[in-house]
């Protein structure tokens, strides 16, 4: 039965949500006005703040809905068949919900409606921002609900529905002409790469980011539009802080993520997806440093209304350039194009014109000083580090928006055929790099300035000991690890001072009172975040260069590396150090801690399930016995045991590897973490699974117990014949025999023991042949002369199994990841420190409006 | 002068050099064609070209060569362009598994002796994201 409610009330909430936003929105600007606010009504306020409630209400009913959909497998429905499976665990379920654009607006409008709700909290201690703030944030809802809304007017489609049903959205579907309540019985999954914890946390703290970008900016437009254009800064500035740092972490978890799955052995690519949340996390990390500097000596107002809205901005254009499908060919993996680019676009659009009106029209009034700044000053300083960081930014945005570029030439009829940069690497470090320096530079000095008294001598006493200690460490580094790339020398130098000094500042606050080191912490994890980075990507050394003397290299063979290596099942290769070697393919079976032989799983009908072929066990312990039947938690992953062998240390690594019918092949690292670097292997290419494989003519023998046999040059022993009660994947009746052969053939590492079966089964002759993978060999029982006791066994061989392998070590790139929780803590540090100065701020503008009140009345 | 305008002078002036430099680095979509002219005339500049891959009549691709028993590393084929242009592309990397379904293939190389060394190989593939079909036996 199709369950069209569920698909009701989840449409119906958007529409409520959608509605109530309007209202919200509507009510909350009448109640900003300055009548309004001085007459001290706050009917306006109170139906504003219930209709944001039911807004809030609403989504979390289409959330609701959603995830039931999702959870219940109703396959009816476009968004959980085409997202989900029955077999997907709970946890991939939460990251169903939001692979599909509908979804992740849903998610994105989720955290706004919580912020929203903190921030009326947050308000009822201080009136005078609610009103404004919350019609901006009311406003973007608007917006955001629209683009799940599914309405369709004549010609114009407004937003997609997640709860669109298949026969609706497949209408030519065949099926569903013969007959319309047809369900599927299973949804095609989740796209398999998703299938990593860290995309079940990575997109809600990417979105909680996004979302809390939306404050500083309702701020800034609120402080705009009341006239008030100093007062904001304050409520805003910790808000920032925690938008900077969700987001920072939410692009490294990304790049964590994209670093542990996909295999083009590195964290970063510069995709445009990726580089579109980066642009607006450095705007927004330059806002906070004019919005700090502002604070202390009030300059710099200016420069923070743009930044703070620049950022806000950026996020819109992140999103537009994301879902409108206009990079089509520039990226990997930006989102399907829903049609919905129109409504990006009015999106975008809305908000530029009227925050760069807001902003035009006050801009006069924006107080500033007259005071010239001077180089002993840090804030001095700190504008150069925020330009520096724009700069940062509006490369990446100027390379990213190429395809946009395109697109406006072709809309106004000039043809453009402009591609993003052949070596994108080497085009974004060229700027990347430096301003890195920069900002470390800065940071140092900066730092020094801010905390300590500035003038020529104390600060020469400040520099001297953290130079000191860089010079010493710079020195051990460039030796120890054979550092001749000059670039590189200045980047690590310029990372270490800032180290050494924010260290210096931080040890001196942190007796003084310990949320103040805030700025000096995060400045230590940016600095060794730049110096994780610097190591991991200027020293990746590819291990597994190809020394075979086999090429075709006709062309050019001196300028190419060959980074891949082929690997014959059991025959060892040196690579670098190792002596890596692999041995077969591996599944992981439900309640065994190790990956699993597929040579012990006899396969069935249910490819999630499998029967054991001999104890299963993992040191002593046995999990299995043979015949048990065998949960497999993901048959579509194929783990490669690839053995590292080296005088110092042996591992076993699993690099992970899927032929999907949509994507092709997926291959997945195995990552061996060691204290100074990764080893990061994955595998190039496999033979494809699907293709059958192609065995040599049935060479057959004729043995009696006891004698010896060479089988494709293998030795071997036939042992005799047992009968047994019991032959996996087949039923014995009554009446049925089954007999086994037992062989041993002697290999290169190890002995086989072969059990290929013969049958009878309801009078029919039977036979299971045993294939031992490692060789190459199939083994046939195919008759038994009883008179003579003589057996006959046919013998298939096949190419051995191999795998194409890519392996290359990763100098200190836990630095970077250690780098980015000491920025975290940093910042967070801040949150709290900014938060208090927002409370006491409060307090301060409360007091002067109860002393102002009596001049109004 | 005021500080704050020098400042304000360098960074623009730094954001006319990033401009200059995007420009000078972006690439472009070329025909095989254009390639080998750019080849002739000694630019070695990457270029992007767009293209299908050369199939026969059956619609099975021809030109294609990859044996990682012999050479992980080697792959190429043939790819013909928009212009009809069948060209020869070699590629120092194993063979992208989807390679043999993608509707649409883009490549990033240039010309080196008759052949276009390939470094980056973009598929469009047909079924990646929305185009699945529904059957009465799912």
């Amino acid at each position: 039965m199709i369950n069209t409610l569920i698909g009701d009330i989840g449409h119906g909430s958007v529409i409520v949500a959608f509605v109530a936003a309007i209202v919200a929105s509507y009510a909350y600007f009448m109640a900003s006005r300055q009548k309004v606010e001085i007459s001290g009504d706050t009917s306006w306020r109170t139906l504003a703040r219930l209709a944001f409630y039911v807004h809030g209400a609403a989504v979390f009913m289409i959330v609701f809905s959603l995830f039931n959909i999702i959870y219940a497998h109703r396959y009816e429905y476009y968004y959980a068949w085409s997202h989900s499976s029955n077999h997907l665990p709970v946890h991939y379920m939460i990251s169903c919900f939001w692979e599909g654009q509908e979804g992740s607006f849903l998610l994105w409008i989720f955290w706004h409606v919580v912020l929203g709700v903190a921030l009326i909290g947050f308000g009822k201690k201080n009136k005078t921002w609610e009103a404004p703030v919350m019609a901006t944030f009311s406003f973007v809802q608007i917006f955001l609900t629209s683009m799940i809304l599914g309405v369709v007017l004549g010609d114009l489609k407004i937003g997609s529905s997640p709860f669109i049903l298949m026969r609706d959205f497949m209408t030519d579907a065949p099926v569903f002409k013969m007959d319309p309540n047809f369900i599927p019985k299973d949804g095609t999954g989740l796209n398999p790469l998703l299938q990593n914890y860290w995309m079940v946390i990575h997109p809600p703290t990417l979105f909680l980011g996004f979302a809390a970008t939306l404050v500083p900016f309702a701020f800034a437009i609120a402080g705009l539009w009341k006239g008030k254009l100093t007062e904001w800064v304050k409520p805003a500035l910790p808000w920032s802080h925690f938008a900077a740092v969700v987001l920072g972490v939410g692009i490294v978890m990304g790049a964590y993520w994209a670093y542990e799955t996909l295999n083009f052995g590195g964290y970063w690519n510069w995709d445009p997806v990726e580089n579109a949340v980066y642009i607006p996390w450095l705007v927004l990390v330059g806002a906070i440093h004019t919005m700090v500097a502002y604070r202390r000596s009030k300059q710099g107002l200016k420069a923070s209304f743009i930044l703070v809205i620049a950022s806000f901005l950026l996020i819109l254009y992140a999103t537009f350039l994301t879902r409108s499908g206009i990079l089509g060919n520039a990226s990997v993996h930006s989102f399907t194009d829903l049609g919905l680019s129109g409504q990006l676009f009015t999106y975008l659009a809305a908000f530029m014109v009227i925050s760069i009106a807001l902003l035009v029209y006050n801009w006069k009034k924006i107080p500033t000083t007259e005071k010239e700044l001077s180089t002993y000053s840090a804030e001095f300083w700190v504008f150069i580090g925020a330009s520096v960081l724009c700069l940062a930014g509006f490369q990446v945005l100027a390379t990213t928006s190429i395809p946009v570029y395109n697109s406006f030439l072709g809309f106004i009829g000039i043809d453009s055929n402009a591609a993003l940069p052949a070596d994108q690497i080497a085009h974004y470090t060229k700027f990347q790099l430096w301003a890195g320096v920069a900002v470390a530079i800065l940071s140092g000095v900066g730092q020094i300035m801010w905390w300590r008294k500035t003038d020529k001598t104390s600060l020469k006493d400040a520099i001297v000991m953290p130079a000191m200690l860089t010079l010493l460490f710079a020195s051990l580094f460039i030796i120890l690890g054979k550092i001749d790339n000059f670039v590189y020398i200045v980047l690590l130098v310029a990372a270490l001072f800032a180290v050494f000094a924010n260290l210096s500042i931080m040890l001196g606050l942190i007796r003084k009172k310990v949320t103040l080191s805030g700025g000096a912490v995060a400045h230590i994890g940016i600095a060794l975040m730049l110096i994780g980075i610097l190591f991991s990507s200027g020293y990746s050394n590819i291990i597994s260069q190809n020394n075979s003397g086999l090429l075709y290299s006709r062309e050019f063979p001196d300028e190419i590396n060959r980074d891949n290596v082929l690997l014959w099942r059991n025959t060892p290769v040196d690579m670098g150090k190792y002596k890596v070697s692999y041995h077969g393919q591996f599944l992981e079976v439900e309640g065994v801690p190790e990956y699993v032989t597929k040579e012990l799983l006899f396969p069935t009908e249910d490819e999630y399930k499998s029967i054991a072929r001999g104890d299963i066990k993992v040191g002593d312990k046995i999990y299995f016995k043979t015949g048990d039947t065998l949960n497999i938690v993901s048959p579509e992953n194929t783990y490669y045991q690839v053995q590292y062998k080296s005088e110092e240390e042996d591992f076993t690594l699993y690099p992970r590897a899927q032929v999907n019918p949509n994507m092709g092949l997926l291959a997945s690292p195995d990552i061996k973490n060691f204290l100074t670097k990764d080893l990061y292997t994955h595998v190039s290419t496999v033979p494809d699974p699907n293709e059958e494989k192609e065995w040599s003519e049935l060479k057959e023998y004729e043995v009696s117990a006891g004698d010896t046999i060479i089988l494709n040059d293998y030795v071997a022993i036939f042992n005799g014949i047992e009968r047994v009660e019991k032959v996996p994947g087949v039923e014995i009746n009554k009446g049925d025999v089954a007999v086994q052969a037992d062989m041993k053939i002697m290999g290169e590492r190890k002995n086989y023991h072969a059990h290929p079966v013969l049958m009878i089964k309801d009078q029919m002759m039977g036979r299971v042949p045993e294939e031992i993978e490692d060789l190459g060999l199939r083994i046939t029982f195919m008759n038994i002369d009883t008179q003579n006791n003589r057996f006959k066994i046919g013998v298939n061989s096949t190419q051995k199994d191999y795998i194409i392998l890519k392996a290359m070590e990763k100098p200190f790139v836990n630095v970077l990841w250690i780098g980015t929780i000491i920025m975290s803590i940093g910042f967070v540090m801040a949150v709290i420190r900014r938060s208090k100065e927002g409370k006491t701020a409060t307090e301060d503008l409360t007091s002067i409006k109860k002393q102002q009140k009596p001049q109004v009345a | 002068m005021k500080k704050s305008h020098i400042i304000g002078i360098i960074v623009i002036a730094l954001a006319i050099g990033i401009i200059m430099t995007t420009a000078g680095d972006a690439s472009t979509y070329v025909s095989f064609g254009e390639a080998i002219e750019r080849a002739e005339d000694g630019n070695t500049t990457k270029v992007h070209v767009v293209g299908k891959l050369k199939k026969d009549a059956k619609g099975h691709i021809v030109g294609m060569q990859y044996d990682p028993l012999v050479d992980p590393n080697y792959f190429s084929f043939t790819l013909v362009d928009t212009n009809r242009f069948e060209q020869r592309v070699v590629y120092y990397n194993p063979k992208p598994q989807d390679f043999d379904r993608s509707e649409q293939v883009v490549i990033t190389g240039n010309m080196q002796n008759n052949v276009f060394v390939a470094d980056k190989i973009l598929l469009k593939c047909p079924s990646k994201y929305v185009e699945k079909e529904v059957t009465a036996s799912m």
